[in-house]
């Protein structure tokens, strides 16, 4: 067998057996965090290709704390907790609620940040967010969402439309193919309503924080048992917190209080955002 | 293996095959209707009729199904004057544009194998109708489309089975298929294994009934050109009537 067939068979054997094993051995430190990428301003890729947002930011900066190597892997919403559990990422910063139905499934750290949820519509559209105001109507969300339970379980008789990514939502908003949209007010207003796109929406209806369906804030999802890198993601959450490192990111790409805001105030906080705009 | 999350979203699943059956079905008859002129044109002669054919197939079968599908579900519906006019309706519906990409995408498989079959056609029969008088028309009709139908079906069955599967696409433009029920079970369970393996079983078993019926129909309506049996004198064609899957 020549050198070169030999070399390629190694390379091959170790592509599809061992590498990520070998790997994850070999560079004990490496954390490798799942990412969104899609879901701006806290996960979107910029120009250049380079990942950016307050989810990255705070990433980055957690992984400073604790000195740790962080590799950031892109991943759909939904491919999130399998991914996870099927130890191809170690933790996931991807602006993912803390709720008690994900903490069957996998563990949370304490949460980074806090925003509510709302229904954006066209202007001048009639539709209220009522059970009776939603039947029939088509309302898009992002599948494996906080949103997405809370329409499928409180507006049974609306037709829900999921989606894989948010900007997806977007784009079927803008062109009229659903009538409404659930989603992090944030989400929608830099996403969205800032944008030429979405120049024609509004919010409707109440500010959404019920943690039955909303959970206890965006925490980081780590895999059941792992609780040394929980317990390290913690000391380090609270330490951005103490040192102002968090508040420092937390200004670029709000003017509110991201961590605490409670509903009301965040709502009143995004609504004068954009009647500033 | 959780049995208990499978039993509990079989009813999804049983929604996403009628769903899936359906795209299948409307796209295959559609693109059938729209395949048999296509593929009688671009087997013909005359370039000014088989090149525009070859040009549409070309384009086709050169691009992946997803970017078709892509450009007609999120493409088009960029445009203002397209969300304006009469189509809309019919485009704004994902059910629709699903339909739409997999028609043309068949279409321009289908009439390759019509075309091809229509040439595997021995010119001698040809000859022969030509020279017992019959017209253009007739010839086609008498001779050229029954032995291109028939000799098509085999091809035309791995056809029929590729786009079962290429249905599946319909799942990222927010259909709920059999592909979408597994999607939907992954994010509600997080059980990636036991969704999509769920999802196989049912493909498969869509698949084989498929092919059985295929297999039906060529030993119906091909026995003229199968081997002979219980015969050392083996004239027949042999075809290859296992589909590739």
């Amino acid at each position: 067998m020549n050198v070169f067939l030999r070399g390629l068979i190694v390379a091959a054997s170790v592509v599809l057996f061992g590498g990520p094993a070998a790997f994850a051995n070999a560079q004990a430190k490496k954390v490798r965090l799942g990412v969104e990428g899609a879901y701006p301003p806290f996960s979107e890729i910029d120009k250049g290709g380079q990942l950016k947002g307050f989810d990255i930011d705070i990433a980055n900066a957690l992984c400073a704390q604790m000195k740790v190597e962080c590799v950031f892997v892109q991943l759909a919403f939904d491919g999130m907790i399998p991914a996870l559990n099927s130890r191809k990422i170690d933790a996931v910063v991807a602006s993912m609620s803390i709720t008690d139905e994900r903490k069957k499934a996998v563990e949370f750290t304490d949460k980074y940040y806090k925003t509510p949820a709302r229904f954006v519509v066209k202007q001048g559209s009639t539709l209220e967010a009522t059970a009776a105001g939603l039947k029939g109507k088509r309302v898009g969300v992002q599948r494996s969402t906080i949103h997405d339970r809370f329409v499928g379980e409180n507006f049974k008789s609306a037709d829900i439309v999921r989606y894989t990514k948010q900007d997806e939502v977007f784009l079927d908003l803008a062109s009229g193919r659903v009538d409404a949209a659930v989603l992090d007010m944030i989400a929608a207003q830099v996403g969205f309503l800032k944008t030429p796109q979405g120049k024609n929406f509004h919010f409707v209806g109440p500010v959404y924080d019920d943690p039955k369906y909303f959970g206890y804030g965006a925490g980081i999802a780590l895999r059941k048992g792992d609780n040394s890198l929980r317990e390290d993601f913690n000391k380090a959450i609270a330490a951005i917190r103490a040192n102002g490192i968090y508040k420092k990111i937390q200004d670029v790409y709000f003017d509110f209080d991201v961590y605490g805001a409670a509903a009301a105030t965040a709502a009143a906080a995004v609504t004068n955002a954009a009647a500033k705009k | 293996m959780n049995f208990d999350a499978i039993i509990e979203s079989l009813p999804m699943y049983a929604t996403g095959i009628g769903t899936t059956l359906q795209l299948l079905a409307v796209s295959l008859v559609a693109g059938l209707l729209l395949a048999m002129p296509l593929g009688i044109a671009r087997a013909s002669g005359n370039v000014w009729i088989s090149r525009p054919v070859w040009m549409y197939t070309y384009v086709i079968r050169g691009t992946p199904m997803l970017v078709q599908l892509f450009l007609i579900y999120y493409g088009v519906a960029q445009f203002e004057w397209v969300r304006l006019s009469v189509l809309w309706p019919l485009l704004s519906s994902a059910w629709f544009c699903a339909v739409l990409a997999f028609t043309l995408n068949t279409a321009a498989y289908t009439a390759e194998i019509v075309a091809g079959a229509m040439r595997a056609v021995p010119y001698g029969e040809v000859e022969a109708a030509n020279s017992l008088g019959m017209s253009k028309l007739q010839v086609l009709t008498r001779i050229l489309l029954p032995s291109a139908v028939r000799r098509a079906l085999p091809a035309y069955s791995n056809e029929v089975i590729m786009m079962l599967h290429g249905t599946a696409l319909a799942s990222v433009v927010t259909v709920m298929d059999l592909t979408g029920a597994a999607r939907e079970m992954n994010s509600r369970t997080y059980l990636p294994f036991e969704a999509f393996l769920t999802a196989g079983a049912c493909y498969m078993l869509l698949t084989f009934s498929l092919v059985g019926l295929f297999h039906f129909a060529e030993g119906r309506w091909l026995q003229h050109l199968a081997p002979r049996k219980n015969s050392s004198d083996v004239r027949g064609v042999v075809l290859a009537t296992a589909p590739r899957i």
